[in-house]
């Protein structure tokens, strides 16, 4: 019976191992060989340079970092509010809410993402408008300065906000669902035993809405950490990050897959890392966002 | 003996145009174990939140102490819950749920801003003290999944009563339980109340639970309290047909009081002991079914013929049909199906009630075997449930 079940798994078991155990292997075999030049041509030579040279590529790795951290922690601090709120509002507002948030991820991610350029840019939007009200104006005679417009564009804050706003959705809807999970009855408990509306908060909704958070902070920590049209388009080639790094081992001018691999395993290494110690705060219920 | 705790004033409570309490007026005495009885939907559970500070009434007042608290929330009053399911923190284990209330500081009581914040030391003791009032010592490291449906009633009830409440409010607390376990539980809450000497108001759509374990009961039906009194007073005195029938087994028949002490059923005139209602007043007349004694049918003051038999351990269900109308009768004497017998009252088996809006309604057993499933029918307690949930907002 057990057997005859099982074989139901198999279908995936084959889709796992083409599509992901292999081409990390590839991935793995590509990171520890370098090309070497021979009479006859190039040939392949096992080699861990393109792991002790990856030094000079640490400020990104930084960079990368450091921005999906901010990018993830703003998405909580937005996020949890905004589905702490909705969880308790009546269904019909809880309808059209979770339509508002979906419809902006109907649209094509680069779309969006241009839009953004389009408002930030020096003569953009946003510019435009600031120009209009006096903003910059009144900027300049406080501070004495005389600029045309707001460098938006082109800043770490500019990649921040992309991701932000591509990615707000996936800590939104996990911690939604906890939420509206909760028993309502524990919360009248708690009030119950004594608690005010911000110790039922801390005691008892918080806690119960870990394994959401780690959801949520896993689902944007990752696309962001490895995102590159966000920081190619908004940061304007000023804030390289890992995937415009590895982007460009395979597709761009510094042509050199092994070395991109090598970044790539790095990067996946870490990202590991961190999701496991997630976990361990979220008690493993996050775990299965992240297999 | 006892003094007065909590009050409701014509208190009427309104969900979405539908009246769920209507005008109840009823007091609290202290260290009473007082129970509100009645079907689903009778608004009791609905009573028990307002206590609770869950729910505000639509309007009327709730007195504490002689101070009204219609606005006091719910973690201001000295009262404490065990909720329907529990509802024991999943996220802490079986020591920290019932060390929850006791780490919250509260107010002093005197009306100054200082709040009163137990040690450690202490927490720990009456943490432990209560543990073994609900004889889990050794379950303080338990997970809350890790627990039978007992012991999480237990922790729910050991997480209320640390906290020392004037009163502790129990919402349908044995209705998730199996038979012999809700029967040792009763005893179990009788004995804890005795032993902690506070208020216990227990929410129950069981009569047989409100009857072993109150000193008061309170039925209610449709928003509204039918009547008051200690369990021998309801099943010996129902005030009308409903009471009658939820409160036992009952057959009510029509009648009419000749005069004191002489009441006619079946155009036949019985000997009672029932007095003060008008001359040919209708009434209706209540008859329990193990006041009724069978004998021949020439002894007989009324005939019937038997229509079916139930064995029931000690005695035998025995419906028996007179002039159309069914009676059940308790007896331990088996009389088999189409037998013709006649049955003997005395005076202290009748019980007459005035006419109420009830009156017609119960007491036929015509329709016996359906009336017994729904007794035991166990999505009675999912009703009840569903009640709640619409409550809570």
């Amino acid at each position: 019976m057990r057997t005859k079940r099982g074989l139901f798994a198999v279908p995936y078991v084959i889709w796992l191992a083409l599509f992901v155990v292999i081409p990390i292997v590839i991935m793995l075999v590509y990171s520890l060989t370098v090309e070497v030049e021979t009479a006859t041509g190039t040939e392949l030579a096992g080699s861990v340079e393109n792991f002790t040279g990856m030094s000079l590529y640490m400020g990104v790795f930084g960079r990368s970092f450091w921005l999906a951290l901010v990018a993830t922690l703003i998405c909580l601090l937005i996020g949890y509010p905004v589905a702490y709120l909705m969880s308790r509002e009546g269904p019909g507002f809880q309808r059209v809410a979770m339509a508002l948030i979906m419809l902006p991820m109907w649209m094509n991610f680069l779309l969006r993402t241009y839009s953004w350029m389009a408002i930030l840019e020096n003569n953009g939007l946003l510019n435009q408008l600031f120009q209009k009200i006096g903003v910059i104006a009144l900027y300049n005679r406080l501070t004495g300065s005389d600029v045309e417009y707001f460098q938006m564009i082109r800043t770490p804050g500019a990649v921040v906000l992309g991701m932000v706003y591509n990615y707000l959705p996936f800590m939104i809807l996990p911690i939604y669902t906890v939420l509206t999970k909760l028993d309502h009855r524990l919360i009248e408990a708690a009030q119950d035993l004594g608690a005010n509306s911000s110790t039922v908060f801390r005691r008892v909704i918080l806690p119960l809405s870990v394994s959401g958070i780690v959801s949520g902070v896993t689902m944007v920590f990752v696309p962001s950490v490895s995102t590159f049209a966000i920081s190619r388009l908004l940061g304007g080639g000023t804030q390289m990050m890992l995937g415009d790094l590895i982007e460009n081992q395979f597709l761009g001018g510094a042509y050199n897959p092994h070395l991109g691999a090598a970044i790539a395993m790095v990067m996946m290494v870490i990202v590991v890392i961190c999701m496991l110690v997630m976990n361990h705060f979220g008690d493993g219920e996050g775990e299965a966002v992240m297999l | 003996m006892s003094k007065e705790l909590i009050r409701l004033k014509d208190v009427t409570q309104v969900f979405d145009g539908e009246t769920v309490l209507k005008n109840v007026n009823i007091y609290f005495n202290d260290k009473e174990f007082l129970t509100l009885l009645g079907p689903s939907g009778c608004g009791k559970t609905t009573m028990l939140r307002i206590i609770g500070g869950f729910q505000t009434p639509t309007s009327g007042d709730v007195y504490f102490n002689g101070e009204r608290i219609n606005d006091l929330p719910p973690y201001k009053r000295q009262v404490n819950t065990v909720f329907q399911k529990y509802a024991l923190f999943p996220h802490l284990n079986v020591y920290d749920n019932v060390a929850f209330g006791l780490r919250i500081p509260k107010d002093a009581g005197d009306g100054s801003k200082e709040k009163i914040k137990l040690s450690k030391e202490e927490i720990d003791q009456r943490v432990r003290e209560m543990l073994e009032v609900v004889s889990l010592k050794g379950f303080e490291h338990r997970s809350i999944a890790s627990l039978s449906g007992g012991q999480q009633q237990r922790v729910a009830i050991a997480r209320a009563l640390v906290n020392r409440p004037k009163v502790l409010l129990l919402d349908e607390p044995l209705g998730a339980l199996d038979m012999r376990l809700r029967k040792d539980m009763q005893q179990e809450l009788k004995r804890i109340q005795q032993q902690m000497g506070i208020t216990f108001i227990n929410v129950t759509h069981d009569q047989e639970e409100a009857l072993a374990m109150s000193d008061t009961v309170v039925v209610m039906n449709e928003g509204v309290i039918q009547q008051i009194g200690t369990p021998e007073d309801l099943y010996n005195e129902p005030k009308n047909a409903f009471v009658a029938d939820f409160i036992g087994e009952s057959n009510i028949v029509d009648g009419i009081m000749r005069e004191d002490k002489v009441v006619e059923i079946f155009n036949r005139r019985f000997a009672c002991l029932d007095s003060g209602f008008e001359k040919d007043e209708p009434v209706d007349v209540v008859i329990r079914p193990e006041d009724v004694d069978i004998v021949s049918e020439a002894e007989g003051q009324l005939r019937g013929v038997v229509t079916s038999v139930t064995f029931k351990g000690v005695h035998y269900d025995t419906i028996v049909d007179f002039y159309g109308f069914k009676w059940l009768i308790q007896t331990t004497d088996y009389c088999p199906v189409d037998s013709h017998i006649g049955i003997k009252i005395d005076p202290d088996g009748f019980h007459v009630m005035k006419k109420s809006k009830y009156s017609g309604m119960f007491g036929d057993y015509s329709s016996y075997s359906e009336e017994y499933d729904e007794i035991n029918d166990p999505t009675i307690i999912d009703e009840e449930e569903a009640e709640g949930a619409e409550d809570e907002d």
